[in-house]
């Protein structure tokens, strides 16, 4: 596993996309894509995350679980500092992508977004046709010319398991799409710009079970390529999905171990009452 | 759905409120009937054409002569020249308001800008007249202090309340997962409110600065006062340094002075009528617009 991992990473780096991966403390253990150390964050004087150590590998699907209101989409933000956006959110600890503080002051927010991708709870395509959605992203960056243009649509497209339905009307807003179909619409958006980290909060809580299981499919297919986080409620998901698990409550990383143990065989009695169902 | 048998006073509050909604669409087509009465006996004697095309007003020489073309370039010299002021500088205060100010500044601003719309026009009129009109006219070297440009300036202050708070509100009513969406695709905050932001917010940003628009076109007091009065044809980039008359102003100023069913007073009737298409036409168009708006973002 490790030996695949390095694998992995090291393919990563290699690509020649520009990005400035790895960096001088890149060393660590590769087969680790984020590492947070005694995380902490705090919305005013609440202190919503409080110490907090999880490591979400490549190639692997992490599952976040917990009742609401436990931190687990507030930790999961964390990961692309889109915490920045709430202004009275303060962070404290390492997040450690390859081995880098992305809290560090000179962390470049653009860069680190396009490596670390998110996928939000609703679906929520821009008001624009299929096609510009997924362009969004690449077109930030630079213009593109329109064959390159239409490479990254139907890589990201394919990739997200949504070309078959949508290749002969990709100019057709996005809006018309079901909801299933435009979260992976959003899902292919974020394909669109090159991550080696998916972030999905609640992914499929909007969707009904056919989407549901469509997503989960592809949440499948796509940990060959990235280190997947997901935030859900549903813990039939977590134990379906992921390969690892942790298990939120009031702000602290209770218990985080392979699915199987956390559902099968938890160490914590708070964790064993909620994964039986008896809270939350 | 009744099972407690008749209610009267139920009933008559129901009337009361039906009455109330019928009432605004009735009073709308009486005064189009009124202003079309009154105006229709100068279409049986001059020919609409000459009406509306013909390049001189002067109604009170001889027979006189209702070519209505100068108050109606007038009044789309003074309307364009406001909103080229009016909606670059409302899209970019909602802007600021909407994304860019800190909260609590949000909290105070919107209403600071709601207030501009609290000002009688006729204060702007004074500003415009005794203020800014001798003063640009000292920095332009203009002969005259009331010009075209004047009164546009004057209505794109009018018109920044309107379209400030209706931009502001369509920006905001952007759902936030947009704008996150975008953040985490990379973007910049600049290019997240340019690409993402105001294409979600487009309906209610083109409707704000339609109904912006419809203010400034109707607007009398001020223009009358600034604008310098003259129907004359208002050419080319010039024009707007120029005086000029708009269809309001015209109705304002003459009105008062003219004969009781003549022919100059059906022809204001006829510019009435002729505005009253034109704000009509605006509001409707932005109406549609908005309303289209609310299906593509639900």
């Amino acid at each position: 596993m490790a030996d695949q991992d390095d694998f992995l990473t090291r393919a990563l780096r290699a690509r020649p996309s520009g990005r400035t991966a790895g960096g001088p403390g890149a060393q660590a253990d590769h087969s680790v894509n984020i590492e947070t150390r005694d995380l902490r964050i705090f919305y005013g004087d609440l202190e919503a995350i409080r110490g907090v150590d999880v490591e979400i590998r490549n190639r692997e699907i992490t599952a976040l679980i917990g009742p609401s209101g436990c931190g687990k989409s507030t930790f999961l933000r964390a990961l692309n500092r889109m915490n920045d956006e709430i202004p009275d959110a303060r962070t404290e600890g390492e997040v450690l992508l390859d081995g880098r503080d992305i809290y560090e002051p000179d962390t470049d927010l653009v860069a680190l977004r396009r490596r670390v991708g998110m996928v939000f709870q609703h679906p929520n395509p821009f008001p624009m046709s299929i096609y510009n959605n997924v362009v969004y992203g690449p077109r930030l960056q630079a213009r593109l010319r329109r064959d390159e243009a239409d490479e990254i649509v139907e890589n990201s497209l394919r990739g997200a398991a949504l070309w078959d339905e949508v290749k002969d009307d990709l100019h057709r807003s996005a809006l018309d799409l079901s909801g299933g179909q435009q979260q992976r619409l959003c899902i292919a958006r974020t394909l669109a710009v090159g991550p080696e980290v998916l972030l999905m909060d609640e992914p499929c809580s909007a969707l009904d079970p056919t989407a549901t299981f469509r997503i989960e499919e592809l949440m499948i297919e796509l940990k060959e390529r990235f280190a997947i986080a997901i935030v859900t409620h549903n813990m039939y998901q977590a134990s379906r999905v992921s390969d690892r698990t942790g298990f939120f409550l009031l702000g602290e990383l209770i218990e985080f171990d392979v699915t199987r143990r956390i559902f099968e065989d938890p160490q914590d009695e708070r964790t064993d009452a909620y994964v039986r169902g008896r809270f939350g | 759905m009744r099972t407690r048998g008749f209610n009267i006073w139920e009933w008559c509050i129901e009337r009361i409120i039906q009455i109330a909604g019928i009432l605004g669409i009735i009073l709308v087509i009486l005064i189009f009937l009124f202003l079309l009465q009154n105006a229709l006996p100068i279409f049986a004697e001059r020919p609409i054409g000459d009406l509306l095309t013909g390049d001189t007003w002067s109604p009170t020489h001889g027979e006189g002569k209702f070519g209505m073309l100068p108050l109606i370039l007038g009044s789309l010299y003074v309307t364009v020249g406001a909103l080229l002021i009016a909606v670059p500088l409302g899209l970019a205060g909602a802007i600021f308001i909407a994304e860019v100010a800190p909260r609590r500044a949000r909290e105070i601003l919107k209403p600071a800008v709601e207030l501009l719309a609290a000002i009688p026009s006729v204060v702007f009129g004074f500003l415009g007249l005794l203020l800014i009109g001798p003063w640009l006219a000292d920095v332009l070297d203009l002969p005259i202090g009331q010009f075209a440009a004047l009164g546009s300036l004057m209505l794109a202050f009018m018109a920044l309340p309107t379209i400030v708070s209706i931009c502001e509100d369509a920006l905001h009513s952007v759902p936030r997962t947009i704008v996150n969406s975008s953040l985490a695709l990379g973007a910049t905050r600049w290019q997240t409110i340019t690409r993402a932001l105001l294409p979600a917010a487009r309906s209610g940003v083109i409707a704000a600065c339609l109904l912006g628009m419809g203010r400034a076109i109707g607007e009398t007091m001020a223009v009358l006062m600034v604008t310098g009065n003259a129907p004359v044809m208002a050419e080319g980039l010039k024009g707007f340094l120029r005086p000029v008359r708009t269809m309001t102003a015209t109705i304002a100023a003459e009105m008062g002075e003219t004969a009781f069913r003549t022919p100059h007073y059906f022809a204001l009737f006829a510019i009435g009528l002729l505005l009253f298409t034109i704000t009509f036409a605006i509001n409707t168009i932005a109406d549609i617009i908005v309303r289209r708006g609310e299906r593509d973002v639900a």
